[in-house]
């Protein structure tokens, strides 16, 4: 593994974004930056700007009112970039599948790569998540 | 000392202050952590920050940004080079402001109104600190007879015990220039959802890097000048250990001390920051210090 993918998986930075959930996941977001979790022990930081942000947290459906925020966001974090969609509404649409204002789950307007299902999702389960998408980083450029 | 031998120190010191800088930056993380009950990242965290920075594909805004971030490291690079070199102290300050003019007209290039606010924050902080940094000057040129930073050298008596005043006004605008609380104004580190990330907003992968990397120079370029106090005065570990706590004490305010609004800071920089300085080019011209 070279020096770049090491810093790669070493400091992924996040940037949260709600497309219209509840809040549930979100306070599980934030939970996880809390002493309790601290992810910031593994250089994850919670940055709030897309331009500095290697991983994109999604929570909620995809709808017609943010999507083209939510594509926007995602076209303005430079690549190598990921995906993560944290609970069961932004996965498939959850309880709001089918409504007329929702388009389902994320990834009907931006690539996922790991999906976190859950109503809300744990903390543990997040911090696993981001894990998983770290592996995803070494195949990156390969 | 030889010329050799300073500029053997001089191409030391450009390649050490990253490498200082990083990790001072990696400590602070550290420390803020435990003083929040955490466990934080790694020491060697702001390393891997940079060469993941390095490595990520370029998005430019606009080019003026980019010319401005080249400039901006350039510059302070060229302040760090004077100091080595002994050369003019108000020559290599203003060489510095110049730099930190580049990183504000860098954010003020582009359209973006975040990218705007922080630049125009930037020039305030600007504003608040610079005519203490040139003023500090005045009262170290009073008591060692000249400019040069090689004068510091040969006064042969340490500036801190009569210029203590003066070190205290520097304090502040090290805590300016590092953008700790009470003064995160420009860059908004703690408040996202405030400027989102301020002056830099729109500078991302590489260009952050370089950013970042002229940022450690300057915090290392204004302790060297804080260690400058007590180079004359012998026992050269002394001016480190003064340093080092200078930046020590601006970490434990930075965690005590909440943010506050940017028309607080120009008043208290202005207020207290040019009164100990006015004080002490008082006191020394009057043979009091």
């Amino acid at each position: 593994m070279g020096i770049l993918t090491t810093a790669r998986i070493k400091s992924p930075w996040l940037l949260h974004f709600d497309c219209g959930s509840c809040n549930g996941c979100d306070i599980e977001i934030l939970a996880s930056l809390t002493p309790l979790y601290d992810v910031e022990r593994f250089g994850i930081v919670n940055m709030g700007n897309p331009k500095h942000a290697d991983v994109l947290l999604v929570t909620g459906p995809a709808n017609y009112r943010n999507h083209r925020v939510l594509r926007n966001l995602y076209e303005q974090m430079p690549d190598p970039k990921l995906v993560i969609v944290v609970g069961t509404c932004g996965c498939t649409g959850g309880v709001f599948h089918n409504c007329p204002n929702i388009l389902g789950g994320v990834d009907k307007v931006i690539p996922v790569d790991i999906y976190v299902p859950g109503c809300a999702v744990r903390p543990e389960a997040i911090i696993d998540a981001l894990v998983l998408a770290l592996g995803k980083l070494k195949e990156y450029g390969k | 000392m030889s010329t050799g031998w300073l500029i053997g120190s001089t191409i030391s010191a450009v390649i050490v202050a990253p490498f200082l800088g990083g990790l001072l930056v990696g400590v602070d993380r550290k420390f803020t952590a435990h003083m929040q009950g955490r466990i934080g990242p790694p020491i060697i965290q702001p390393f891997y920050d940079i060469i993941k920075l390095f490595g990520k594909k370029s998005m430019v805004a606009g080019n003026a940004q980019l010319v401005f971030a080249y400039i901006y490291l350039a510059l302070i690079i060229a302040a760090v080079v004077l100091f080595g070199l002994q050369q003019d102290l108000l020559m290599l300050l203003f060489i510095l402001s110049f730099g930190t003019l580049c990183l504000a007209l860098g954010a003020l290039s582009v359209k973006s109104p975040y990218s705007q606010l922080g630049g125009n924050r930037q020039l305030l902080q600007f504003l608040a600190y610079e005519p203490i940094l040139l003023l500090a000057v005045i009262p170290i040129a009073l008591k060692t007879g000249s400019f040069p930073v090689a004068g510091i050298y040969k006064y042969g008596q340490a500036l801190l015990p009569n210029l203590w005043l003066t070190f205290i006004a520097l304090l502040i605008v090290l805590a300016i220039v590092m953008r700790k609380s009470p003064f995160d104004i420009s860059g908004s580190v703690h408040a996202h959802q405030e400027i989102v990330s301020g002056v830099v907003t729109e500078y991302s992968g590489p260009y952050l890097a370089i950013i970042e990397l002229g940022h450690w120079y300057e915090v290392i370029l204004l302790l060297a000048v804080l260690a400058l106090f007590w180079v004359g005065g012998g026992l050269w570990w002394i001016s480190i250990i003064i340093a080092l706590a200078s930046w020590f004490i601006l970490l434990i305010v930075d965690n005590i001390s909440a943010r506050l609004t940017w028309s607080w800071m120009v008043k208290f920089a202005w207020g207290i920051g040019i009164s100990l300085v006015a004080l002490n080019i008082l006191f020394v011209k009057l043979g009091w210090m």
